[in-house]
């Protein structure tokens, strides 16, 4: 074993890279979650957003095509599962799983051509002086353009959520829907609007890992990130920052297990591989001793029966 | 001007009903898909559908009904069960590999000994391993309130990650050229779960499938436990009045679902699959999620609920080899049965009233 190969400056850098799809798909759980509605669907609107981000990234030769077509890709997916909870009033539990083992089935189908293609390549961030400064420059100023819209989004989501008065209504809605009602906002509305932002944003994660992180089309590959994006949010107790800071440790130790698997370490393959997901049960099991903070009306069906 | 007005009581026709036509709409919009990818749809229904059960191969493809559907059913009655009362253990997938892995175990433990008390120890140590993987949300949800469908979930890749590992190393067969996978257990007599009754794909877990059905209708509608069950999902303030413990429903009703998926597991390691392998796992434990939902968490629905899902498995493959049908378009197919079967429940539990916009 030779842990001297493992060079930190560039651990960090694809650190970042490693937990921009979690981010990503976990602020927009975050909203929805916020909203009161338990979308358990996010790894199925990821792989949609994968494979559809890929599709449109190949045919038309251009990767921002691609990711605009994985956001949509993703809220045409949510809006599925927007219709079976807002109107159709089916269980939300239910619904996500629904969405998630459609959406998979569906991503492999959509995917059969696709299979050993390199997509187009995104440019990464090239400033001058800054991108070439020692340590600073690879962590902070060599990335790819969607790393850094994923921490604006997060910022975004933080100012909108306590600031604004969308944010307000937002959380009011997620809080006690009967009340919002009976202020007179659409309550109906701002889920499926905050539902259909989730699945953008899911979208958009997916895409990440199939045109940048990896960047090749396989079968099933979000790996269960949309699930691990799903403890994120509860790890975070519902508050954008902490989701960011909760993605970089996630990424963190997934980098990090894949250093040691490549540095040669005496633990078998498979038991590195799994340790991201035991890690993710033990921080929920940490957390969940505080479930003051979730959304009140998180879960529920709301029918306005006047 | 649409209008819903919740039912009283859900309608019991209806109840029945939506199932069928579920089916039937997804035939509808499966058709449109298989057009959609260029084939003939009437001709792709019937091959799903029909050839399976009265083509000119059914006397081949009619035992795989059970062979395919008996492990779907043991995994969804336990499911349904913890489903009922709000409890959602989603890792059964998980929970029947770590079954697969104890039962083959003990087999490979034992080899090549041949005796009449290892084929009982390996069922025992199917469902010990199914029932203690799930104990691990059980224990986690009743202790820390941790979620479930969450901690049941992550258990399926570590599961996963076990198996590749087991099948790789621990178990990998010393004679099998460096191949990976175990020992074939259809080769070793006592440990081979075989047919009951040649040619019908009746072996032991089939058998295991309807006890479980026929234990779990007396259960839901004879016992006071089954009524504790119903009654939590269907009324939970009313339960925790009554003096209904959570705790011991949570560990009762994961701890039965991991035990009947582990049986499963280790019923298909020690017959129809033969040996563990990396990719020995089928999804049985996500798509009997659908059959659950499906069966509308009944025992008798399950069962028929088990039978059909299995019919598209087998009329999926047919359609694979004549037509050249994506295995995926299948599994679409069965995604799309559970979104139709959720938007129809609205029926179940609501009635639509169309009311002229400004009247009320």
């Amino acid at each position: 074993m030779d842990l001297s190969a493992i060079n930190p400056v560039l651990l960090i850098a694809s650190l970042m890279v490693a937990a921009t799809p979690l981010l990503l798909a976990a602020v927009g759980e975050l909203v929805v979650e916020r909203a009161g509605v338990l979308n358990l669907g996010v790894e199925g609107m990821m792989i949609v957003g994968a494979i559809g981000g890929f599709a449109i990234s190949v045919e038309s030769g251009s990767p921002y095509l691609g990711l605009v077509a994985a956001m949509i890709a993703g809220a045409v997916l949510s809006l599925l599962f927007a219709f079976l909870t807002q109107f159709a009033l089916a269980n939300q539990v239910a619904s996500g799983l629904a969405l998630t083992l459609f959406g998979l089935g569906l991503s492999a189908l959509m995917g059969q051509g696709y299979v050993g293609i390199k997509p187009p390549a995104m440019g990464k961030l090239d400033i001058p002086i800054l991108s070439d400064l020692p340590v600073v420059g690879p962590i902070l100023f060599g990335h790819d353009p969607v790393l850094y819209i994923g921490i604006a989004l997060t910022a975004g989501v933080w100012a909108v959520l306590k600031y604004s008065r969308i944010g307000l209504i937002l959380r009011a809605v997620g809080e006690n829907h009967d009340a919002a009602h009976a202020l007179g906002y659409n309550v109906i509305r701002v889920r499926v609007l905050a539902i259909m932002f989730g699945g953008a944003c899911a979208g958009l994660g997916g895409a990440y890992i199939s045109l940048i992180r990896v960047p090749q089309w396989t079968e099933g590959m979000t790996a269960g990130i949309g699930w691990i994006a799903l403890a994120l949010v509860v790890f975070a107790s519902w508050k954008p920052w902490r989701v960011l800071l909760g993605a970089y440790l996630f990424g963190g130790i997934n980098v990090l297990q894949l250093n040691l698997q490549a540095a040669g370490i005496a633990i078998p393959v498979e038991y590195l591989a799994m340790s991201p997901y035991i890690i993710t049960i033990l921080v929920l099991v940490i957390m969940s001793a505080d479930k003051s903070r979730a959304p009140a009306s998180l879960g529920r069906i709301f029918h306005a029966s006047g | 001007m649409i209008k819903l007005e919740k039912r009283p009581q859900p309608s019991r026709k209806l109840s029945l009903a939506t199932p069928l036509i579920a089916v039937f709409v997804t035939m509808i919009a499966g058709g449109l898909l298989f057009m959609a990818l260029g084939k003939n749809p009437f001709e792709a229904i019937a091959t799903i559908f029909w050839e399976p059960l009265f083509g000119e191969f059914a006397f081949y493809y009619r035992p795989q009904l059970l062979v395919k559907g008996g492990p779907l059913i043991l995994i969804a009655i336990g499911l349904s069960l913890g489903f009922r009362a709000g409890i959602w253990n989603i890792g059964a997938e998980g929970q029947y590999i770590i079954g697969a892995l104890c039962g083959a175990g003990v087999a490979l433990a034992f080899y090549p000994m041949e005796s009449f008390f290892i084929f009982p120890l390996m069922i025992l140590a199917g469902a010990l391993g199914g029932w203690a993987w799930a104990m691990i949300p059980a224990l986690l949800k009743v202790k820390f309130g941790t979620n479930e469908i969450l901690v049941s979930l992550m258990l399926v890749y570590v599961a996963e990650q076990l198996l590749a590992s087991m099948s790789l190393g621990l178990m990998k067969n010393p004679q099998g050229f460096g191949f990976p996978g175990s020992r074939n257990l259809q080769e070793y007599p006592s440990a081979f779960n075989a047919e009951l009754i040649a040619g019908t794909g009746m072996h032991w877990g089939v058998l295991f499938a309807f006890i479980a059905v026929i234990f779990a209708y007396v259960l839901l509608n004879r016992h006071i436990l089954g009524f504790n069950i119903r009654l939590t999902g269907e009324a939970p303030r009313a339960a925790r009045f009554a003096g209904v413990s959570p705790t011991r429903l949570v560990l009762f009703c994961l701890g039965t679902a991991g035990a009947l998926a582990g049986l499963a597991g280790m019923f298909e390691v020690a017959g129809p699959s033969g040996q563990v392998s990396i990719d020995f796992n089928a999804g049985y434990g996500f798509t009997a999620i659908i059959v659950a939902f499906l069966g509308r968490l009944h025992p008798v629905g399950i069962l028929l609920a088990g039978l059909l899902m299995a019919l598209t498995y087998i009329g999926g493959e047919i359609a694979q080899s004549n037509m050249g049908l994506p295995a995926a378009a299948i599994q679409v197919f069965q995604g799309m049965l559970l979104f139709f079967l959720l938007a129809l429940d609205l029926l179940t539990n609501y009635r639509i009233r169309f009311a002229v916009k400004g009247a009320a």
